[in-house]
This record gives structure tokens, sequence and C-alpha cells, in this order.
């Protein structure tokens, strides 16, 4: 009685454990998916080489800053200019002031998000404070850059870009291997 | 009490060798034992939800804070979707399935008897390790039932661990329940029992266990990386680390868009049975209903993001989860078709069973044709998270899944207890809970188009009128249900005695064996004509 079950309850359990694994591939299913169609609006977490494209004067495009530390972020965390006119094509570098107003070091690390969404594969970023974790003793402040050019590929839809950067405070989780103290403002 | 005195002689003339007292229901791996226990957990968690519901709808009779405190209201609407999804139409549906599935297509008992025995008893502790959570320093789980991340990760308190535990057990036991349906239906249907000849609640009920198997590990795995990211320091959902609290989002809903076809489906197969038997027809286009059950489950797989427009999609997405959604319409629409079709020129008549039949018809229709409106993406952006969605959901599985789970109660009590139940207070019954839903959950409509929050326990002045209206409506339906208590527990004592066919119009293997049923049945198979 029990044997001829049990070729059908095997199945089905062994189903129930690949849906379990499943719900775990669908993380790095969903990286890729959004790295393909830009879909979450990230940016890449690794430096774009500076190609020598094309720059297209023809038509200009905004680009917004917006920065902001989360709730649990002490740090002042603002860009220099709120707005930027570009041509696609153009290398600019732009500078967001972090200012720690505590007394003690504090480990931030800023993640990007690019609206529309879409527009992220087309913001390329050179260089980028959001590349490694950065700290910052209390009391002090610095400079973070970004060099970034907009892709002359952008669809034309696209005529204004609102970069966003929220600040995280990982001090908790530093490891002090992957954070390289910045130059600037010390 | 003489009644209960002949069924005792009447299991011993049969020698139904089973323990006697409390262990026959902790050892019984008899599936109508089984199912009963089912069918009575799920009526107390039908009420421990109510309660909390209760005390939800006292909190909003009036503007300004009354009785909780904000932090003590987000744990009773977390608890009540939590309970009444898992602990009340979910397990209700399961002890249907034990009771009539077997008794359906001429089997013994379940395929895996044991199996059965243990998914049930793992599911009372599933349940009070939740409710223990709410006596914790810091409360229970208050992030709503969908526990989107961040709120049950970085700003949660620690019963959540004992949330995702308790989900775990649920998950776990629906997994079992739902395995043993489809070996059931697979391996023990009687000799001439073909595919396309099964009753369609065992249908309906295959095709939601298979949901429950594909996507009933996806929820497992989403609350077991809640678990990790809240306390093991992954990432899963926290932007700081890499992750992405959107994902979260596609996570649950992918299971939890099935999921809500898990707790209408079996409706849909308990209102095909009571429509042809109370209308005196056989149900119009069998074959069409099947189709529309198998077609509705695979569509459920690609809506999920539905749940989702404000969170920022591309045009493409957001049309194709808006087209798909509609595309669900249409096998629905080919149900209800379907059911008004039976009833076409069928000698009715209106016991408890059908009156409930049709109001799930009307009601759930309703609920519907709101879930079309909320499909639609722009428009979506005004319902989003308001009181139209809770009139919406409520609409599809109160006056939807739980109409049905009472109507199905109603129509096959007397084939259980052997007695007919009381029926004018089962009308009563069904005027007073029709009456009262109604003003529960209709004027959630307007308050919510003219843009109330969910899961907030104060509001705007405007919406005080509409609020009371709805909370006595809902103190109101609360109390009919105890009349359904009455109704079971007169039926369950004595009664005119049913016969095995019950109703003139039944049809199906389950009225060919006596009332009550006896404790086995079909131990060698019935011939199907």
């Amino acid at each position: 009685m029990a044997l001829k079950h049990q070729p059908l309850t095997v199945k089905l359990a062994i189903t129930a454990l690949a849906m379990f694994g499943f719900g775990f591939a669908l993380v790095p299913l969903y990286d890729v998916f959004c790295d393909l169609t830009g879909l979450n609006g990230k940016t890449a977490v690794t430096a774009a080489t500076a190609e020598a494209a094309q720059i297209d004067t023809s038509r200009e495009v905004v680009i917004e800053f917006i920065a902001r530390p989360n709730k649990q972020m002490p740090w002042v965390f603002k860009p220099e200019v709120t707005r930027m006119t570009v041509h696609p094509g153009e290398i600019h570098i732009m500078n967001y002031l972090a200012e720690n107003p505590t007394g003690r070091m504090i480990v931030g690390q800023a993640v990007p998000s690019v609206s529309p969404g879409q527009a992220a594969l087309y913001f390329h970023k050179i260089e980028c404070f959001c590349f490694t974790q950065q700290q910052l003793a209390g009391g002090k402040n610095m400079l973070m850059p970004l060099q970034f050019y907009v892709d002359p590929a952008l669809p034309s839809q696209f005529s204004t870009i609102t970069l966003s950067y929220t600040l995280y405070d990982v001090t908790s989780a530093w490891r002090g291997d992957s954070a390289e103290p910045s130059q600037l403002g010390e | 009490m003489s009644a209960v005195v002949t069924d005792h002689e009447h299991d011993h003339e049969h020698h139904d060798h089973k323990p006697s007292g409390i262990k026959r229901w902790f050892y019984t791996t008899n599936h109508k034992d089984i199912g009963t226990m089912y069918l009575v957990f799920a009526l107390i968690m039908f009420f421990i939800g109510g309660a909390m519901a209760m005390v939800i709808r006292a909190e909003l009779f009036q503007p300004g804070m009354q009785f909780v405190e904000p932090n003590f209201f987000n744990q009773m609407t977390t608890v009540h979707g939590l309970i009444m999804v898992f602990g009340a139409v979910m397990p209700a549906f399961t002890g249907l399935a034990n009771w009539m599935i077997p008794m359906m297509i001429g089997a013994p008992d379940m395929a895996l008897p044991r199996m059965n025995n243990w998914s049930f008893w793992i599911l009372p502790f599933a349940f009070l390790i939740l409710l223990i959570s709410l006596f914790m320093p810091g409360g229970g789980p208050s992030f709503g039932w969908t526990f989107y991340a961040p709120l049950s990760t970085t700003y949660s308190g620690d019963s959540t661990a004992l949330f995702v535990f308790s989900v775990h057990i649920m998950g776990i036991s629906s997994i079992m329940g739902a395995i043993n349906v489809i070996v059931t239906i697979f391996n023990l249907r009687a000799p001439g029992m073909t595919w396309m000849k099964m009753p369609l609640f065992v249908w309906t009920w295959l095709i939601t266990a298979f949901l429950l198997i594909m996507v009933m590990p996806v929820l497992a795995g989403a609350v077991t990386m809640v678990l990790t990211d809240k306390y093991f320091g992954t990432s899963f959902f926290d932007a700081a680390g890499g992750g992405d609290p959107v994902l979260f989002q596609h996570i649950f809903w992918f299971f939890g868009h099935p999921e809500v076809y898990i707790m209408i489906l079996p409706a849909f197969g308990i209102v095909s049975s009571i429509v042809p038997t109370f209308a005196r027809k056989p149900l119009f286009g069998y074959a069409s209903m099947v189709y529309a059950t198998a077609s509705i489950a695979i569509l459920s797989f690609l809506v999920w993001a539905h749940h989702m427009f404000t969170t920022g999609m591309p045009v493409a997405g957001a049309l194709f989860f808006m087209y798909c959604t509609m595309l669900i319409a249409v096998p629905t629409g080919v149900k209800v078709f379907n059911w008004v079709a039976t009833m076409w020129r069928g000698a009715m008549t209106f016991e408890v069973p059908m009156m409930f039949a049709l109001a799930f018809i009307v009601l759930f229709t309703i609920g519907g044709f709101s879930g079309l409106m909320l499909a639609i993406t722009p428009a979506d952006f005004q319902y989003h998270d308001t009181y139209f969605v809770v009139a919406h959901f409520h609409y599809v599985l109160v006056t939807g899944a739980v109409f049905s789970i009472i109507a199905a109660a109603y129509y096959w009590l007397p084939k259980w207890t052997g007695n007919m139940y009381d029926e004018k207070l089962g009308q009563w019954h069904f005027w007073c809970s029709l009456i009262s839903v109604n003003l529960l959950f209709f004027p959630m409509h307007f308050v919510g188009l003219a843009g109330m929050p969910r899961r907030i326990p104060d509001y705007a002045l405007q919406f005080a009128d509409f609020n009371a209206f709805i909370s006595i409506g809902g103190f109101l339906f609360g109390a009919s249900q105890l009349i359904f208590v009455w109704v079971l527990v007169k039926c369950a004592r004595g009664g005119e005695k049913a016969t095995a066919q019950v109703w003139e119009g039944a049809e199906g293997l389950e009225w060919e064996v006596p009332s009550p049923a006896p404790y086995h049945t079909f131990d060698t198979p019935p011939v199907i004509k």
C-alpha cells in the first residue's frame, strides 16, 4: 500500500524542495534581470571606462542630484549643486559634501538609485565614492567625488535623470579592508 | 443524546477499532476524524481572528485614539490577517478536502494517513507560537500580514523570530496536506472514476494542491531570508548591503498571488457542487469549469506584480501585468456564467447552503469587479493601500471563501452528523450575515476611493460616519456567526434524521453512503456508473 504511493510522494516532495530553492534563486535572477533592464534603477557597482565617446552637443540632459542620509545615519550629506545640464558624452565631476558631526568614527556606504529606472543603463560612473565604504572620523568633513558621463545612446524620451544617493551607517559591519580613506578634506 | 448512544452502538457493531477519549484524536489516521479536527480548528481560529477584527473596528468606530495603542492596533491587523488566511480559510478547506475527497472518489481513506495526522497536529503549535508572540515585550508582529522588508527586518521586534517559525510550520503543514491530496486523487480513485468524471470539488482541490506545492516553499524561503537579514547579517533586502527591498515584494507576491487562488479555487468547487443540487440540474459546462480552473491557476503565476504598481515599473512591465490580470476575468467569467446557466430553468429551492452559494456568486463577483478596477495600472495609484483594497479582498475572502465554507458546512453537515440542521436558525444566520457583511464591507469602497489609508488606527474626520456604519456592520457580522455555532452544536447533538441522499437533487458517491457517514467508507471500491 505504502509502496504504491511512494514514487509520487517523493516526486511531490522534491518539487516542494526545488521550489524552496527557487525562492532563493529569485535573488540572483532578479539582479541579472535588473542589470539587463535597469528595472530597479540601480547603476553599475563597478567603474565604467571613460570611452572617448562622441559628445552629442545637439541635446541637453538635466541631471538632478539628491542625497540623503538614512534615518540611523548621523552624517550631513549633500551634493554641491542640485542640478546640472550636460551634453551626452561629456565627462563631469560632481562633489558631495559629507560631515560627521558626532564624536566617533563612522563608516558610510552610499547606495545609488536612478530614476527613471531604465535611464540607469545609460548613466556611467567612471569614479564614485559609492564603489567603496567611506570612513570619517568624528567632527571631520570631506568632499566625495563622482565622475560620470551620460551615454550618447540615451533614448530621446529621457530629458531629465535623477540620481539619488542614500547613505547608510555600516560601521558595525565594517571590516576595514574595503574602505580607502579619502585624501580630500582631511 | 440518544443519537450519540446509537452512534456508539453502531460503531461497535462494525468493529471500528479506535482508541477512546482524547487518544482517539491524537492518534487518529482516519480522514473523517482529521477532517473534523481541521474544521473545528478553523472555526476556533475564525473566532480568534474575528475577535481581533472586533478590536480593529472598535478602535475605528470613532476618529482619534480610543482603546488601543497604535502599535497594538498594528499587531491586530497583522495577526488578524495571518490567522484568517493561514488559520481559518486554509485549514477549513483542508478539512473539507479530508472529509469529502476520499468519499467523492470512492477511496477508503487518504493515501498517506499518518502524514495526514502529522500535518494537522503541527498546526495548533504554529498558531500557539504566533499567539504567544503577542505577549512578548514589545508585542507581536506588527508589520502587516505581508511583512514587507524593511518593516519586518530593520524595524521589527524580536517576536519576528517566532513569526518566522510559525509560518514555517504552517507551510510544512500545508505542503504535507497538499501532497496527501494529490497522491490520494492520483492513486486512490475507484475503478471507473476517470479524470473527467471527478466532482469539481475534487478537481479544484487537485489544482489548489499543486499551487500549494509550488508557492508555499517560496513563502518559506521569504521568511527565512527575513530571519537571516534580521539576525544573521545577510542583506537580501537591505540596500546598504547591496540588497533590494523591492525584491522582497517580488518574492512575497510570487507566493502571494497564487495564494489568493489557493483560497478561492476550492470555493469554486463547493459552489459547483451546491448549485446543481438545489437547481436539480447537472452542472452546465463541466469541462469548461475544469479548464477555467486550470487556466486561472496558470495565470496566477503571471500577475504578481499588480500588487506592486506603485514601486515604479517600466511601462511595458506595468502593461504586461495589467493585461494578464484582466485576462483572469475571462475564466472567472466562464465560471459565473456556468453557475447562472445551471440555475436557468432549474427547479430551484432555497435551503441555507443554496442561499450562501447564491450570495457567494453575487458578492464574489462584486469583489472580482473591484479587482478589475485595481488592475488598471493608472487607477491603482489612487486605490493603492486604501480601504478600497480592504473592501476588495474582504469581498473575495469573506463573502467569497468564507461564505463558501459556511455553505459547504450546511451542505455536508447532515452527512457528517446524520442529523438535519435547524433550517430556520440557518436562515437567520444567512440573512443576518448577508445584511451585516454588506454594511461592513460595502462602505469601505467609498472611504477607500475618498483616500482613507489602510492599517492606520486613526483617520480624518470626514470618514467618521462611514466608519461608524462599518464598525456596526462588523459587530453585527461577528455576532451573526454565533448563530452558526448554535446551529452546529444543535445539529451535532441531534435533530431530524437525515437520509443517505440528504438533498433531493444531490448526486455523487458521498450521497450513496448512509448518514452519518460510517467511520470507514468504501473499503471495497464502489461501482461507478
